[in-house]
C-alpha cells in the first residue's frame, strides 16, 4: 500500500459547504389580496391566514381566505370577461397574450423558483430546474394550439366551455397553476382559479404577472383560501367546469356534488404506481429511477412510484444498491443547492406520513432509513424504505404521499403485471429492462395513464397526463389536454 | 286447420347464453294497442352482477384482440342484423313502429354497425399521438378501452338506440352491460341472437331486460364497472347516475339525440370510452452528431 | 498496493450488466449540479493538483521538454508554498529513463504508456518487450492499451488474456489499462471492457489515450466507477480510476471528484486511487487555487507552461 499512496487519509470525507440560494432579491408582500376582476382586492371577511416555509416554520407572508361572496365575484367577473371580452377576442391575440404570460414568466422565472422553494419545501434545484421552466413551457405550449383547435380535432367545430373553475394542489403549485390556466385560456375560456392553501405565494405571483401582461380583467381570478373556498368554486351556478388535482376523497366528493348539473368536470387525483425492475434491467441507473420515483420532491408526486417490484434475482443487488444510494442523499435546507431531499410541504403531512411509518412497522414490515440527518427544525422526514411487505398491507395499498417506500420481490412477469393492477389507482408505472418485447409487452397490459420505461417521473408539455380508474379522468399536457376545456360541436 | 303459430320466448343474454332471470320474475309490456308484447323476463341485482361478472371475464380477451379481427366481427354483426331484418321490422311494427320507420331504424342500424366496423383499427391513429418531448426520449399516447360498460338505452327506441350506445363502445375494445328499453324490450333479444351468431365473443354484450329502475342503482354502484353510458332525457335519472358513479369515479357520458338520424355516429363517441396512455422510453443518441444524415 | 486476481472465479463477460445511456446523463446531471464552494471547493483543488499525471505523448518529444515537465512536477507554482506536487508524470517508454532520474527523490512517480499506444496494433511479443523496457527503465506504472478491434470483434478472451500476461511483465508497477472509450463507442461496452480489466488484474481502469475524441467525458468515467464499486463489492478488490484526456479545468475535475465521492466514496479521494491524466488541467487549477486565496481573477500570463 505505502509504495505508491501519499498520506493515507483516515475517515476522511469531503463534504460539501452550504450553498444557499440568495433572497434578497425577493419581492414578497407582508399579505396577500384576491385576485378578481385583474385587481387585488381585501376578501370580503377580512380574514387572512399565514402561509409558513416548511424549513424552517416561520411565516412568509398572510393569504387573503376568500369566502362564497368572493367567489361569487370573481366568478361574475370571469363570466363578464368572458362574454364581454374573451369570447369575442381573436385566437390569434389570444394566444399572444398567452405567449406574453410565458416570457413574463421567463423573465422572473428566478424569483419564482426561490419563491417556490420557500414556500412548499421543495429544493431549489428541483424549483429552478423543473417546475418552474415546465410552467413557463406548458403556456408556451398552450399558446400556440389557441388559432389551431380546428386541427387538434378533426372534422369537429370547437367551442370554448365558458367559466372554468380549477382547483391546485400543493405539491407543484406554480406548475399546476400552469397546466389549468394555459389549456383553458387557449381554448377560449375564463377562469376561477384556487390554489392549495400551503403553497399559494406562487399563484398569487403568477397573477402579478397576469396583471402585468394586460390580460383583459376578469380573464383570469386567483382566489386564495381553504377547501370551504374551493367547495364554493365547486358549487356555484355559473361555472361550466370544474378541474381538480388533488386527492382521490376530494375528487370523489366533486364529481358528486355536480351531479344533477351540467359542469363538466376532469379529475387529477391519488396513486400508487408501481415500479418494476426486471432482471434484465440497466441496475444503476434503475436505482436512480427508484430514487427519482420516490424521493423527488420528498415523495409528494401523485405519480411516485411508491410500490417498488423487483424480480427476485436482482432483489438483493437492487435492494443494496438503493440503500447506499440513499445514505448518500442529502437531507436538509431546500435553499441550499446541494439539497436532495426538502422539507415536507406541511406539518399536517409530516404527521400523515410518520403515521404511516408507524402502521407500516407495526404490521411487521422490516424498515431501512438513510444514514443522512435531518435539521432538527422544520418538517422533515428522512427517505424511508420498508422490505418484508405484502400486497395486503396497508402501506402498500394506501396512497402515503412522502419519501417512503414499499419493496415487494417477484417471480414471473404474469406475477408482476397482476399485481401492480391489483389496486384502485392507476396513474402510472415504471419499468426497467433491457428488452423491448418485454417492455412492450408490460407497458400495454399495465393500468396505467403514464408508462415510464427505464425512466421515471418525467414531465412534458407536449406529453398528456393522467390516470385510469379511480387515479382520476381527462388528461392534462399535450394536444388531449385540450379536450378538457372545448365543447365538440 | 290454421296453424297454430310458435311463440318465441325471451330470456335475457349473460356471458353468450340465454337463461332466464336467476329470479324467475316476467312482466308482460303492452303495445299501443293493448297487446302483450310478450313474458320478458323482469332481471334482478343478481342478474345485473352476473352480468358485470361475464363481462369483466370477456374484456382481456376483447381489448386485447387485434382491431382488425374486431373491425370483421362487427362488419359480421352488421351481416347477420342484414339477413334478419325482416324480423326486426315486424317486432319493431309490433311494438308501435310505422312499417317506414321500422325500415329505416333497421337500415341505420345495420348501417351503424358497418360505420363502426370501419373505425376499429382507425381510430388509434386519429385519437394517438407522438409527442415531441424536448429531453431525449420517445413518447407515444395510445388510446386504451376503459374496461366495463354499463349502458342505460334509450327507452323510446328498441333498436337504434341500443345499437348507438354499444357499438362504438365494443369497437373501442370495451365489454358491456345493457339494460334494454323497458317498454320495448323485443329488439333487444332478438339482438342478442345475432350477437349470439356473430363470432361476438361471450360475455361482450350483456343484455338484461326489466325494470330500469330496480336495476340502476345496482349497476351504477357496482365497483367494478368502470364507465357508464346513457341516452335518455330524464335529469333526476342522470343525477342518480353521477352521483353514484362518483363511489368509483366512473366516467359517465350522457347523450341526448335523435340516433335514427343517420349522421349521429361519430369517433368522439369511440373516445368517451378509452383511457389514454402515454409512454416514454430514452433514447440512446451515440455520438449525437447529425453528420451522419 | 497490486491487484491479484488470479484466483478470482470469472464471470460472464458477454453479461456484463447492461447500461442505459440517457439513465448515466441524468446521473451525470446531478453530479454536474452540486455546488462546491468555499472550504469544499479549496480541499477539491488541491486534491486534483495531487492527483493529476501531468503527460507529454507526442512525437516529439525529447529528453529536454521532459526534464522541464518533470520540474514543473515538482514545483507546480513556487510563489505559493504549500501546494501539493502531482501525483506522476506519464511519458513514452524512451523517456522513463530521463524522467526517473529527474524525479528521483520527489516521491512523483513515472507512468509509461506502453503495449504499442496508442493503437495497440502490434504482436503480444511486441508488446510485452515494450513494457519490459519500461519497467526495466525503472517505471512504476504502466498505462497500457486494450485491443479495441480484438473487443469489437467480440474476442473477449483475447483481451482479458492479453491484459493478464502484461500485468505480469509489469512485476512491481501498477497496471493502468485504457480502455480508449471513444472507440468502444457505447457505454455497454465501456462497462464491458471495464469488467475485462478489472477481472484480468487492472490495478487502474483508465478512458482514453487522449488521441480519440470523445475521451474521459462524465458519462464514460460514472460507468466505470459503477464497475469499480460492483467489482469491489463482489471481490473485496479495490480498482483505481483515471480518466484521460479532455478534462481541461477546475470545474470539469471537481465535477469528476463529486462523482468519485458519491459513487465509491471518499476512501477513493487520493492519488492512490484516482488519477487525472491531462496537460492542461495543472494551470487552471492553479488559478483556480491562486483566486481562492487572493479574490483576484488570474491571467495565464502568471502560470508556467512547460
Amino acid at each position: 500500500m505505502a509504495k505508491q499512496g501519499n498520506k493515507k487519509n483516515k475517515a476522511f470525507s469531503w463534504d460539501y459547504a452550504p450553498a444557499l440560494e440568495g433572497i434578497s432579491h425577493l419581492n414578497i408582500k407582508e399579505k396577500y389580496d384576491l385576485f378578481i376582476d385583474g385587481k387585488f382586492v381585501k376578501p370580503s371577511s377580512c380574514k387572512y391566514f399565514d402561509t409558513i416555509n416548511p424549513a424552517t416554520e416561520e411565516r412568509i407572508s398572510q393569504i387573503a381566505h376568500g369566502s362564497e361572496i368572493d367567489v361569487d365575484k370573481a366568478v361574475k367577473a370571469a363570466r363578464r370577461a368572458y362574454v364581454n371580452v374573451w369570447s369575442k377576442t381573436s385566437p390569434s391575440e389570444r394566444a399572444k397574450y398567452i405567449y406574453r404570460i410565458a416570457r413574463l414568466m421567463q423573465e422572473r422565472a428566478r424569483e419564482l423558483a426561490v419563491i417556490e422553494t420557500l414556500d412548499s419545501g421543495k429544493v431549489i434545484t428541483e424549483s429552478r430546474d423543473i417546475d418552474i421552466p415546465l410552467a413557463c413551457n406548458h403556456f408556451f405550449y398552450y399558446a400556440g394550439w389557441a388559432d389551431k383547435l380546428e386541427y387538434a380535432f378533426p372534422n369537429r367545430k370547437v367551442e370554448s366551455l365558458g367559466v372554468v373553475g380549477q382547483i391546485t394542489p400543493w405539491n407543484f403549485p406554480l406548475l399546476m397553476a400552469a397546466w389549468k390556466i394555459a389549456p383553458a385560456l387557449a381554448a377560449g375560456n375564463t377562469v376561477v382559479l384556487k390554489p392549495a392553501e400551503t403553497t399559494s405565494l406562487t399563484a398569487l405571483k403568477l397573477a402579478e404577472i397576469i396583471k402585468d401582461s394586460g390580460l383583459p380583467n376578469g380573464v383570469v381570478n386567483i382566489i386564495t383560501g381553504y377547501g370551504d373556498t374551493g367547495a364554493a368554486i365547486v358549487n356555484h351556478k355559473d361555472i361550466n367546469k370544474i378541474a381538480f388535482t388533488g386527492s382521490t376523497q376530494v375528487g370523489k366528493i366533486i364529481q358528486k356534488s355536480i351531479a344533477g348539473t351540467d359542469k363538466r368536470v376532469t379529475l387529477e387525483l391519488g396513486g400508487k404506481s408501481a415500479n418494476i425492475i426486471l432482471d434484465d434491467a440497466p441496475i444503476d441507473q434503475a436505482v436512480e429511477g427508484i430514487v427519482n420515483g420516490i424521493f423527488f420532491n420528498q415523495g409528494h408526486v401523485c405519480s411516485a412510484g411508491s410500490r417498488l417490484f423487483v424480480q427476485e434475482g436482482v432483489a438483493d443487488i437492487v435492494i443494496n444498491k438503493l440503500k447506499r444510494r440513499m445514505d448518500k442523499l442529502i437531507i436538509g435546507d431546500p435553499l441550499d443547492k446541494n439539497t436532495d431531499v426538502g422539507a415536507i410541504n406541511s406539518k399536517e403531512q409530516l404527521k400523515t406520513i410518520n403515521d404511516y411509518i408507524k402502521i407500516g412497522k407495526d404490521q411487521g414490515a422490516k424498515i431501512h432509513q438513510s444514514s443522512s440527518k435531518a435539521p432538527k427544525k422544520g418538517y422533515y422526514c428522512v427517505p424511508t424504505i420498508f422490505t418484508d411487505v405484502a400486497q395486503s398491507n396497508r402501506i402498500v395499498q394506501e396512497e402515503i404521499f412522502g419519501p417512503v417506500l414499499t419493496v415487494q420481490t417477484f417471480r414471473t412477469i404474469d406475477e408482476v403485471i397482476q399485481k401492480a393492477n391489483n389496486s384502485p389507482y392507476g396513474l402510472a408505472a415504471g419499468i426497467w429492462s433491457d428488452k423491448g418485447s418485454r417492455v412492450f409487452n408490460l407497458s400495454s397490459k399495465l393500468k396505467a395513464g403514464v408508462i415510464w420505461a427505464n425512466t421515471y417521473n418525467k414531465f412534458d408539455p407536449t406529453s398528456p397526463f393522467g390516470g385510469y380508474k379511480e387515479s382520476g379522468f381527462g388528461r392534462e399536457g399535450g394536444l388531449h389536454g385540450l379536450r378538457a376545456y372545448v365543447n365538440l360541436k | 286447420m290454421k296453424r297454430l303459430e310458435v311463440l318465441k320466448t325471451y330470456k335475457i343474454y349473460i356471458g353468450g347464453k340465454f337463461p332466464r332471470t336467476e329470479s324467475g320474475r316476467y312482466y308482460t309490456p303492452l303495445n299501443k294497442k293493448g297487446e302483450q308484447l310478450a313474458s320478458v323476463s323482469q332481471s334482478s341485482r343478481k342478474d345485473v352482477r352476473n352480468a358485470v361478472v361475464a363481462a369483466r371475464k370477456a374484456f382481456g380477451g376483447w381489448s386485447e384482440r387485434a382491431a382488425f379481427n374486431r373491425g370483421q366481427i362487427l362488419y359480421r354483426i352488421a351481416e347477420i342484423l342484414e339477413g334478419r331484418k325482416l324480423q326486426f321490422i315486424e317486432e319493431l311494427i309490433f311494438q308501435g313502429s310505422s312499417k317506414s320507420n321500422a325500415e329505416k331504424e333497421v337500415n341505420v342500424s345495420i348501417d351503424r354497425f358497418i360505420y363502426y366496423a370501419g373505425w376499429c383499427d382507425k381510430y388509434s391513429q386519429i385519437l394517438g399521438s407522438v409527442n415531441p418531448v424536448a429531453s431525449s426520449h420517445f413518447n407515444f399516447s395510445v388510446p386504451e378501452a376503459t374496461g366495463v360498460v354499463g349502458v342505460i338505452t334509450d327507452q323510446t327506441s328498441s333498436l337504434i338506440g341500443l345499437v348507438s350506445l354499444v357499438a362504438p363502445i365494443i369497437a373501442g375494445g370495451n365489454t358491456c352491460i345493457v339494460l334494454a328499453s323497458e317498454s320495448k324490450p323485443l329488439c333487444a333479444i332478438t339482438f342478442a341472437e345475432v350477437l349470439n351468431s356473430s363470432d361476438v365473443p361471450d360475455g361482450v354484450v350483456n343484455i338484461l331486460t326489466g325494470s330500469q329502475e330496480e336495476m340502476i342503482e345496482p349497476l351504477t354502484t357496482h365497483m367494478d364497472v368502470n364507465a357508464m353510458s346513457y341516452s335518455g332525457i330524464s335529469k333526476n335519472f342522470e343525477k342518480q347516475l353521477k352521483e353514484s358513479s362518483a363511489l368509483n369515479l366512473k366516467r359517465v357520458s350522457i347523450y341526448s339525440k335523435d340516433w335514427i338520424k343517420s349522421d349521429n355516429q361519430d369517433l368522439y363517441m369511440i373516445a368517451d370510452f378509452q383511457e389514454i396512455k402515454t409512454t416514454w422510453h430514452p433514447i440512446e443518441n451515440i455520438g449525437g452528431s447529425s453528420s451522419f444524415y | 498496493m497490486k491487484n491479484d486476481t488470479t484466483n478470482i472465479v470469472l464471470p460472464d463477460f458477454s453479461k456484463s450488466p447492461r447500461i442505459d445511456k440517457v439513465g448515466v446523463e441524468e446521473q451525470v446531471a446531478k453530479f454536474q449540479k452540486r455546488s462546491v464552494k468555499a472550504e469544499t471547493k479549496k480541499q477539491g483543488l488541491r486534491m486534483a493538483l495531487n492527483m493529476i499525471d501531468l503527460t507529454t505523448l507526442e512525437g516529439k518529444d525529447t529528453p529536454g521538454k521532459v526534464k522541464q515537465l518533470c520540474y514543473k512536477a515538482q514545483h507546480v507554482h513556487d510563489i505559493l508554498p504549500g501546494l501539493p506536487k502531482v501525483a506522476a508524470v506519464c511519458v513514452y517508454p524512451s523517456m522513463v529513463g530521463v524522467s526517473v532520474k529527474a524525479l528521483a527523490g520527489s516521491g512523483v512517480k513515472v507512468a509509461s504508456v506502453s503495449t504499442a499506444f496508442p493503437s495497440g496494433q502490434s504482436p503480444l511479443s511486441v508488446k510485452l518487450m515494450d513494457t519490459k523496457f519500461a519497467v526495466s527503465e525503472g517505471a512504476d506504472e504502466i498505462d497500457m492499451v486494450i485491443s479495441r478491434g480484438k473487443f469489437l470483434s467480440g474476442e473477449y478472451n483475447f483481451v482479458f488474456d492479453e491484459i493478464a500476461v502484461i500485468k505480469e511483465a509489469c512485476g512491481e508497477a501498477r497496471l493502468k489499462v485504457i480502455l480508449e472509450t471513444g472507440e468502444l463507442v457505447t457505454l455497454d461496452n465501456v462497462r464491458r471492457a471495464s469488467d475485462i480489466a478489472m477481472y484480468a488484474g487492472a490495478d487502474f481502469i483508465k478512458t482514453s489515450t487522449g488521441k480519440i475524441q470523445p475521451a474521459a467525458t462524465m458519462q464514460v468515467t460514472c460507468v466505470m466507477l459503477e464497475a469499480i464499486r460492483d467489482f469491489m463489492d463482489t471481490t473485496g478488490i479495490k480498482v483505481g480510476m483515471k480518466p484521460a484526456g479532455g478534462i481541461s479545468n477546475s470545474k470539469l475535475a471537481l465535477h469528476n471528484l463529486v462523482m468519485v465521492n458519491e459513487v465509491l466514496g471518499s476512501e477513493w479521494l487520493s492519488n492512490e486511487w484516482f488519477r487525472f491524466g491531462a496537460s492542461s488541467l495543472a494551470n487552471d487549477v492553479l488559478m483556480q487555487i491562486i483566486k481562492t486565496e487572493t479574490g483576484v481573477y488570474q491571467s495565464s500570463n502568471y502560470f508556467s507552461i512547460d
